[in-house]
């Protein structure tokens, strides 16, 4: 019995149960609901939880449990001669026997007896019906499979067993409880407030899932590199070492790629906030309500597209568009027809990272000012300012507090961007200040060093979760001084 | 309104001849100037939303129309199968030398003498290498095709699709270009023949990955694509809602549950390769799921989206007026009926909206999908969520990658793909909001 079937069978005993447990109350009260303490309904969903819920767990404990217990049962089946090599051996004979156990299983009778007497070639049999083993086959494995293969087979009757009578016996126990003065209401909504919970808490799983696991990596990464090394190492050279081989001496030095990505993101900056703030305080202030109406959406379109656009917008367009003119430039002033801005720069991403980032700066902001009181404004332009003036001296420092932390805001986002710097900022890991020359920032190397076929036990791989780890870090501090400062200044008006 | 000052009348004392100067013109000036930096801004930035959508859709719009050759195909027995042995052996049929076929329509297309190696060479590469694949599901699919002469539409190879198109310059030297002169004659020929024509092309809609760029489609990506949002909506719906209906409706305001509103809050904002390394650490290295799989690439971009979801569903709950709550308690209902009977349907367009808006988020994520292996080269559709499959956007990312000129074609025209996506996504979610949204 497949698991998604015996799921099914709970479902639809669960569906019994409900339409049972209402039927029951009505009958209790004798067909004047108003006896009744809860709805019918409520009886039914009470059956039904009792008969669903405890049979849904016990079915998730046993088949996380389940595959542990028989896997260390057939540990215990092999043969002492492979049990006392230990560890790595141990582990190898046990997925061999699984193979085993799993091509068997497409075998005929006969076959499987010609195997036992030792007349036929076990890894050739199963090779023929398409089951691949690593190693020649030893004899012990197919007792040991035959075993594995028992026990699973059991597991399984014993599962589907014990699992649909705790759901019959949950829907049993509930619809003996059933009675007109029974608070059937009351035990639902608490298994609902129960279940609403669980679903909120998985918010803070997440976070835990995410520092848990970053941490646990990195950890692994420091023990074979030093953290010392790590975090101010000034050279990123962490030479893929061929599998097997050990040689796993890399230079793994994050300070040029916090350099490039620090960068790289202040340079996005330069070119969104100014464009993104005077959008901002010409649509608060100046813009009549037809052009706030069509600008302000528009705008916000840039926040919308998908970041592997910009990326590709930088690889075709705006990369050569720079590396063509400074060509040109270059040609006018010195007559040497060579481009000083490479395709993949520093400038590029930048500047198309401050294109992406132009709305997040403009709506931020947008929403600052126009929180600020109307009695500020009127008060500056009656006593005779120009708009401007009031903007420029009332409004913004008003508002300052909170447009920096909109600003931290939008950093933290370009901190952390990676489509765009993927495509448009290079890999080359070096320190240098000239922006039209390729950098390369933390996200490229984490995505560098974890695609491709790779082995979870490598500096070279591991090493991503230590970069990810002091972005989430950066991120996270960045964002909680911003939430600070914008809580700080809503206060002030309040 | 405060009181105002008795107005001083100092100004009218003096006289009108002898203005001070407070420097209104330079004042104005500069609110001029400052006028002007401001609409120069927004002027700006919509100039970056057209150049971008420009060189999307410039590059991109050939993407929908493809070159064809159609050629009366022989497919000649001693070809196929010279030793008649298919009744017998499967794989003769799967293993023919189909390309030979083309090679001969070709030939008696073009009028080339077979002898002529190099002509012959110029001839075969301007039809896809596709075609092999093409024949063979022909024949594999109704064998009594061999022995008789049916017309056959194949792709044109890239270049060959590229010059056709106008988009390669044929006034440069000929071993510059990757089409040469002899190709392009043979190209006007069969134009004018009616042998070679552009038409829609399906195939970007159809195909997986190739290596060819003609015979290469985002059909297998958009498969992906569709498992994961499905996967997004079936979790990060229901438990965004129920999540934010504990938070708002029934949370105590203690310190646990403002930890989890500032929590929620900074899982916003936290960057979205991050939650790649955890669907890496978490789902594939320590439940052990498969890589490249959709599955897990939905959970990814669940957990992605859930944040998204929550400030968006405690926004609706929160707009819908006390009054609501207090008339069904008065009446009442408990505090889950109140919420579930009339408060929660209330907020549901709300809520909705925010659902769609993530959604579309989710949609154009690449990052976090590329380090959960979702780089990729699939070819067939995956059958269900737990088989190798890959993503609309991670395609765009791998097609981005490739040197040659059609790709940058193909990439524009997937662009374009991914992009209607997200309008009607965005399009659904405003009307959702014009037609359900109540003002209280």
């Amino acid at each position: 019995m497949s698991t998604s079937f015996l799921l099914l069978l709970i479902v639809i005993i669960g569906f019994i149960s409900y339409f049972a447990g209402r039927a029951r109350s009505f009958a209790q009260a004798g067909g004047k609901l108003s006896n009744l303490h809860s709805l019918p309904g409520y009886h039914g969903s009470y059956v039904a939880i009792w008969a669903i819920l405890p049979a849904a767990l016990v079915l998730g404990a046993w088949l996380i449990a389940a595959p542990v217990y028989i896997d260390a049962s057939t540990r215990a089946a092999l043969p002492d001669t492979v049990q006392s090599q230990g560890g790595a051996t141990v582990e190898l004979a046990l997925g061999q026997v699984k193979s085993v156990a799993g091509g068997l299983k497409r075998l005929t009778a006969e076959e499987v007896s010609a195997l036992e007497s030792g007349s036929a070639n076990l890894r050739s049999t199963l090779a023929a019906k398409g089951v691949a083993l690593a190693g020649e086959g030893e004899p012990y494995m197919i007792a040991a499979a035959q075993h594995f293969n028992a026990m699973s087979v059991t597991n399984r009757w014993l599962m589907s067993a014990i699992v649909l009578l705790i759901a019959v016996a949950g829907g049993a126990y509930a619809i003996r409880n059933i009675a007109t003065r029974f608070r059937a209401r009351n035990q639902v909504e608490r298994v609902m407030l129960g279940s609403l919970i669980v679903a909120s808490s998985i918010a803070i799983l997440t976070t835990v899932g995410i520092i848990a696991s970053m941490l646990s990596e990195a950890g692994r990464f420091f023990t074979m590199v030093s953290p010392f090394e790590f975090f101010f190492g000034t050279v990123w050279d962490p030479r893929f070492a061929a599998a097997g081989s050990g040689g796993s001496s890399g230079q793994f030095g994050l300070i040029p790629l916090l350099a490039g990505t620090l960068y790289i993101a202040f340079v996005a900056m330069l070119f969104a906030v100014p464009i993104g703030l005077f959008a901002a305080i010409y649509m608060a202030e100046y813009a009549s309500p037809r052009l706030r109406s069509t600008a302000k959406p528009l705008l916000e379109v840039l926040a919308g597209i998908p970041t592997i656009v910009y990326g590709f917008f930088a690889l075709v367009t705006v990369g050569p568009f720079l590396r063509d003119i400074s060509a040109q430039l270059n040609g006018l002033v010195t007559g040497n027809y060579q481009n000083f801005i490479q395709a993949q720069s520093v400038l590029t991403a930048g500047i198309v990272m401050g294109i992406m980032l132009i709305p997040f700066v403009s709506s931020l902001s947008d929403d600052i000012i126009t929180q600020v009181p109307r009695a500020l404004r009127d008060g500056s332009l009656g006593l005779g300012a120009t708009r401007s003036e009031t903007v420029k001296k009332v409004i913004l420092p008003a508002a300052l507090p909170g447009i920096v932390g909109a600003l931290l805001l939008t950093a933290s986002r370009a901190v952390g961007e990676t489509m765009i710097v993927v495509l448009a900022a290079g890999v080359a890991a070096r320190m240098q200040i000239n922006p039209f020359e390729p950098m390369t920032t933390v996200t490229v190397k984490i995505v560098n060093q974890l695609t491709g076929d790779l082995e979870f036990t490598s500096p070279q791989t591991l090493v991503a979760f230590a970069l990810g780890i002091t972005l989430f870090v950066i991120t996270l501090g960045l964002n909680i001084y911003a939430l600070y400062i914008v809580r700080k200044y809503r206060e002030q008006y309040e | 309104m405060t009181d105002i000052a008795s107005p001083t009348v100092r100004i009218s004392a003096r006289p009108a001849s002898a203005k001070r100067d407070i420097g209104i013109k330079r004042r104005y000036a500069a609110e001029r100037r400052f006028r002007i930096y401001g609409i120069s801004a927004i002027s700006l930035g919509l100039f970056f939303l057209a150049l971008l959508l420009w060189t999307v859709f410039s590059n991109g719009y050939t993407a929908f129309q493809q070159t064809t050759i159609t050629l009366p195909i022989e497919f000649t027995e001693k070809v196929i199968d010279p030793k008649g042995e298919r009744a017998t052996d499967g794989k003769v049929l799967m293993t023919a030398n189909y390309p030979l076929l083309v090679r001969d329509a070709l030939i008696k297309q073009l009028g080339i003498d077979p002898s002529k190696r190099p002509l012959v060479k110029q001839a075969t590469d301007m039809v896809s290498a596709s075609s092999r694949t093409l024949l063979r599901d022909i024949v594999v699919a109704d064998p009594s095709v061999i022995g008789k002469t049916i017309p056959v539409t194949l792709l044109a190879e890239a270049n060959v699709d590229s010059a056709f198109k106008g988009q390669i310059d044929l006034s440069v030297d000929q071993s510059k270009r990757k089409v040469k002169d002899q190709q392009v004659t043979w190209m006007n020929d069969m134009a004018s023949a009616g042998v070679l024509t552009k038409s829609f092309n399906t195939g970007i809609f159809t195909f997986g990955a190739s290596s060819r760029p003609e015979a290469s489609g985002v059909g297998v990506a958009a498969l992906g694509s569709l498992f994961m949002m499905l996967i997004v909506l079936v979790l990060a719906l229901p438990i965004g809602v129920a999540a934010s209906i504990y938070l708002e409706e029934f949370a105590p305001k203690n310190r646990l549950t403002d930890l989890i509103e500032v929590n929620i809050n900074n899982l916003a904002a936290v960057p979205s390769i991050v939650y790649g390394l955890l669907g890496l650490a978490v789902f594939i290295n320590f439940a052990g799921m498969p890589r490249s799989a959709a599955l897990v690439g939905g959970l990814v971009l669940t957990l992605m989206t859930l944040p998204t979801i929550i400030i968006a569903t405690r926004a609706a709950l929160k707009a819908v007026p006390p009054s609501i709550r207090s008339a069904a308690l008065g009446l009442g209902a408990s505090k889950m009926q109140t919420i579930f009977h009339h408060v929660l349907p209330l907020a549901m367009p709300g809520i909705l909206t925010g659902t769609i808006i993530g959604l579309a988020h989710a949609l154009g994520e690449t990052a976090p999908l590329l380090l959960i292996g979702m780089v990729a080269f699939v070819v067939d559709y995956p059958g269900s969520p737990m088989e190798p499959s890959t993503a609309l956007p991670v395609q765009i990312y791998m097609w981005a990658n490739e040197a040659e000129r059609a790709f940058v074609e193909r990439t524009s025209g997937a662009i374009i793909i991914l992009l209607i996506f997200l309008v009607v996504m965005n399009l659904g979610a405003i009307l959702l909001r014009r037609r359900f949204e109540r003002r209280w």
